[in-house]
Order: structure tokens, then C-alpha cells, then sequence
């Protein structure tokens, strides 16, 4: 049976869900799935890939700290040697740029943040969105090896299989290393990988009133907030918060828009969100073309409101 | 030292995505094009390396001869020289080709800082970045939000699901920029005279033949039509009860 290798992100252990997705990915295309992470407590993930449908885990030893190039040389080490016809990650910050990364060293063309996969015979084919979301390309890989990085909350994550074997392999190392990372400061979760986002616009008139946005988020337990270019450029909100054409695209379960009129950039980066509700004063904002739900009103009678009944039903 | 700022012209953000007739491509009537946001950072970051640094800066572009329009602009900015690989059929080129293409070119000129957008905004791949390092054999930060430079290497910080990273890294090395990292400088007067005498090099891009094939180019299906539960606070509890009965995510 072929084999797809897929990199496993994981924090002390701990699988990222948007790396089982991709494991869940590679598993629903039949092939044998072979999980590789890095870093310490890799060797922890066995029973986690296995649900997740990967037989086998190598664990890479002496990578205490992260190195890109280090993780792409390993990860290329195992594709040949187990002659797999793909790779897969996730498409987060660590995973785009490993994804180029081993494509560049196997020299297969690479195919960032892909929301379909589909192997028939032994041809690959994704589909993935240009232009923000405005389009999206499906595409044949004619390279020896799929490279693919997979769009977080896309693909389900399997369950049902038992636990992975475990191998270990130690690290062929790196020139560039993460020497450091100055922790987010409540593990907030990431914009892209929420099930929820919140997300603010002009209409909270202040920096300040972001507050309001972050209650609503904080009632919701699994949101993040999120911004719009106006308010990022304005500089009330850092850029990893941004939502749109030149900030992040997103596809949760519910996306809440808050004094966001929806410009078409900012549309792009968050329609494929599954339930996206607008709350806008203005009842022509193109926000509520998109919307399945709209509130007219001011944000500030709104999300006071809002946030006490979301509280209230899910306690 | 020698600097290379890889730019791409992309069509402007406010375009809307038209399928072309065959169903493969799109439709580019009536577009306009703007340097892609992000590679505006990267020839920012170049004319800040020369001036600390000393040495020169090239700009580099795989597209059309029209291309010319933001080299020129970069000229005028203070770049020293500017390079167009021409490829009429450029948006046809997968990232790979276009990679490839790119780093035969920077192989010839040199380089020991290569910076270039965190991503092109026509096609988000986010990949000829670390391509050109993979191919160039450089090393490579993604995603630099804040940098330090020094003859042999540097320190780049980024911003990942994790927090920030500080990254160390030798020359050298293929930077990408993120927003953050700096904010671009407009052109002067002096330097728009300037960069009209100076001459842009246009020379055939390598062909590079594809290795995937485009079946079928696609817009986003409409989304059902919604419906406003109400006006102000009053509303809320529809839109609660909407949640959860009907949207079930809450």
C-alpha cells in the first residue's frame, strides 16, 4: 500500500486539531498513513494519530528546539524512505512554510492551504481559493509527491483506529533555528483555527470598545477575535488578528461581524464561514449580503445584550 | 552587500474573479494591477538594508513587460536596478516554474539577501519564498515581522499560532516580509526624475514546464440568501433562539 507522510504539530504532546484533520485527510484517501512530529513529547502522539487513522509515528529526537529546515530535511528523509506518494501538513503558520520547504528539496510543486484532496488511481488532484476566496483552482499534481497543506477547520478528523507504532529517528538539524518564543499570553486561540470568531470593525468607534468584541468572544469559550483591515491599519488590533485579503482567511462554524460594512477584501477572507451572523447599524452595509442573520443596530446596545444571552445559553 | 527584492504584480484587491470562457483560467478583462501588498514590504526592507548595510539593490520580477510601471516605481524609491523576466503566459506558471525561473536569475546576479512578500495575493500560495531558498541553497525566515541584520546572519521574529518566534538564521538567506515589519516609503519627486533615466533589463524568463495541470477554475457558490431577525438589543434573543435551533452552533 502507499504511503502519505503527514507532520504532526503538537504543544508537550498534545496533537493540534488542524493536524489530525490533515492525518483524517490522508487517511480518507486509503493510502497508509505515517505521522511525523518533532520537538518534546512527539513520542506521546501514538494514540492520538492512530484515532486520528496514521499506522505508524516517528517521533524525531534532538529537535529540543524548532528548526524550519532542520524539520523540512527530516521530513524529506522520510518521504524517501518509505517512497510516499504524498505529504501533507496543515496550513498554520509552522505548516506553510514547511510545506514549500520539502516541496523545494523534492523538487514537487506545492499546494498551499487546499480545501479538497482527492486521490483517484494514483493521481492527486486539490482544490484550493486564489484571490482571497473570490475563486478557487482545481488542480492535477503531476510531481512525484503531492505537497500539500490542508486549510484548518475543512477536514473532518477520523476516528475509530488504534493507536499508531512508534519509531524514532533522530534529527538531521538545521541552519535556521527558533531560538525563543514569547508565548500569546493566554494561549488565545488562533483566528484561523477557532471554531467561533468574533470579529470588529469601525463601528466600535475606539480602540477601547474592542472590549466589548472580547466579551462577546469570551462568552462563546471557543472564539477569537478577529479584525478588519480598517481597525488593524488604525492600529487598535496587531495585524495576526486581521481578517481578509491581506490578513488571514477564515472558515469557522460561526463568524459574528461586528460594525464591519464588508468590504468585498474582507468578504473574501471569512464567506466560506459556515454561519455568519452581521451586526451593523447601517441596514445597506454589504456585511448583510453575506450574512444568514443580521442585527440592525449599534454595537454598543447589541453586544452588552449578545453576550448575557450566549453566556446564559450555554451554561 | 548585494540585495535582491522579488516583487510579483498582482491584480489590485478590489477585483472581482470572473471565470474565463475555457473554465480554467480567469478572466482577466478589466483588471487592474497594483504591486502585490506584501512585496511593497520587501523592497522597503531592501532600500533599509542598503542604507545600514551599504551595497545594491535589484529589483526582480517574473511577468509581463507592463510590470515595468512598479519597477519603476521601486527606481524611484531608490532601488538601483531593476530586472523584468518576461513571460507574457506568467499567471500560467505554477509556483514551482515560476521559482525555478526566478532563482536561475538570482543565481547569476548574487545575492546575499533575497526579500520578497509573505505572499502574493492573486495566488496565497506563500511558497516561492522558500522555493528559491530550497533551490538557491539559502536559508529562509517566513513571515518577518521584525529583523536584525548583521554581515553573517541575523535574528528575524515572526508571528506563528504560538506566539512570536525569534528565529536566527546565516546569510544567505531568503527573507519574507510580513506587515509589521515596516512601513513603505513613498517615492520623492527627485527620485521619480532619477528613475526615469534609468533603465529597466528585460530578458526571457527560463521556460520552466509546469508539473500539475489546471482542471477546472471555480467562483464560490452563492451563499443562501439570509434574513434580519431584528433591530437592536431587542433582537437578540431571535438570534439566539436562530443559533440554535436552526444554525445549531450555539
Amino acid at each position: 500500500m502507499s504511503t502519505i507522510v503527514v507532520f504532526v504539530e503538537h504543544k508537550s504532546g498534545s496533537a493540534r486539531r488542524a493536524s489530525l484533520e490533515a492525518v483524517g485527510a490522508a487517511r480518507a484517501t486509503g493510502m497508509n498513513v505515517v505521522a511525523l512530529a518533532t520537538g518534546p513529547g512527539a513520542g506521546e502522539l501514538a494514540a492520538q494519530v492512530g484515532a486520528a487513522g496514521a499506522s505508524q509515528l516517528v517521533a524525531v529526537t534532538g529537535a529540543d528546539k524548532y528548526s524550519p529546515d532542520g524539520c523540512a530535511a527530516d521530513v524529506v528523509a522520510l518521504v524517501q524512505s518509505s517512497g510516499a506518494k504524498a505529504f501533507l501538513c496543515a496550513n498554520t503558520s509552522a505548516g506553510k512554510d514547511l510545506l514549500a520547504r520539502v516541496a523545494g528539496a523534492l523538487d514537487c510543486v506545492p499546494f498551499a492551504d487546499c480545501v479538497e484532496l482527492r486521490c483517484e488511481g494514483a493521481v492527486f488532484t486539490v482544490r484550493r481559493p486564489v484571490l482571497a476566496g473570490k475563486a478557487s483552482i482545481t488542480t492535477q499534481s503531476d510531481s512525484p509527491v503531492l505537497c500539500a497543506s490542508l486549510r484548518p477547520n475543512t477536514f473532518a478528523v477520523a476516528s475509530g483506529a488504534g493507536a499508531a507504532t512508534v519509531s524514532s529517528v533522530a534529527t538531521k538539524g538545521g541552519k535556521v533555528v527558533v531560538a525563543s518564543i514569547a508565548a500569546k499570553p493566554d494561549a488565545k486561540l488562533d483566528v484561523k483555527e477557532a471554531p467561533v470568531v468574533v470579529s470588529g470593525g469601525r463601528g466600535l468607534r475606539e480602540a477601547p470598545h474592542f472590549k466589548l468584541v472580547e466579551d462577546l468572544a469570551a462568552a462563546f469559550g471557543n472564539a477569537a477575535v478577529g479584525a478588519s483591515r480598517a481597525v488593524v491599519d488604525a492600529g487598535w488590533r496587531p495585524h495576526s488578528e486581521q481578517v481578509g485579503q491581506t490578513g488571514k482567511t477564515v472558515s469557522p462554524q460561526l463568524y459574528v461581524a461586528v460594525g464591519i460594512s464588508g468590504a468585498i477584501q474582507h468578504l473574501a477572507g471569512m464567506r466560506t464561514s459556515k454561519v455568519i451572523v452581521a451586526i451593523n447599524k447601517d441596514a445597506a452595509a454589504p456585511i448583510f449580503k453575506v450574512a444568514d442573520y443580521g442585527i440592525v443596530g449599534d454595537a454598543f446596545e447589541v453586544l452588552p445584550a449578545l453576550t448575557e444571552a450566549v453566556k446564559r445559553a450555554r451554561a | 552587500m548585494k540585495i535582491i527584492a522579488c516583487v510579483k504584480r498582482v491584480p489590485t484587491t478590489e477585483v472581482q474573479a470572473k471565470v474565463a470562457a475555457d473554465g480554467k483560467s480567469i478572466d482577466t478583462t478589466g483588471f487592474e494591477y497594483m504591486l502585490s501588498f506584501y512585496d511593497d514590504l520587501a523592497v522597503e526592507e531592501a532600500l533599509k538594508t542598503k542604507e545600514k548595510h551599504g551595497g545594491e539593490v535589484t529589483v526582480l520580477t517574473l511577468g509581463p513587460s507592463e510590470s515595468s510601471k512598479e519597477l519603476r516605481e521601486a527606481l524611484a524609491k531608490g532601488a538601483d536596478k531593476a530586472v523584468i523576466l518576461v513571460d507574457p503566459a506568467w499567471h500560467l506558471r505554477d509556483a514551482r516554474s515560476t521559482a525555478k525561473a526566478l532563482a536561475a536569475k538570482i543565481k547569476e546576479l548574487g545575492a546575499d539577501v533575497v526579500f520578497t512578500g509573505r505572499v502574493a495575493t492573486d495566488r496565497d500560495q506563500a511558497s516561492v519564498g522558500p522555493l528559491l531558498a530550497a533551490y538557491l541553497g539559502m536559508s529562509c525566515v517566513t513571515d518577518v515581522v521584525k529583523l536584525e541584520l548583521g554581515a553573517q546572519g541575523g535574528n528575524a521574529q515572526r508571528e506563528s499560532e504560538a506566539g512570536v518566534e525569534t528565529v536566527e538564521f546565516p546569510l544567505p538567506a531568503v527573507l519574507t516580509c510580513d506587515k509589521g515589519l515596516n512601513e513603505p516609503r513613498y517615492a520623492g519627486l527627485k527620485g521619480i526624475m532619477a528613475a526615469k533615466k534609468k533603465t529597466i533589463e528585460e530578458t526571457p524568463a527560463t521556460a520552466v514546464p509546469n508539473a500539475s495541470r489546471v482542471l477546472k477554475v471555480e467562483l464560490p457558490p452563492a451563499r443562501k440568501e439570509g434574513r434580519i431577525v431584528g433591530e437592536g438589543a431587542a433582537a437578540v434573543p431571535a438570534l439566539i433562539a436562530a443559533l440554535k435551533n436552526e444554525a445549531k452552533v450555539l
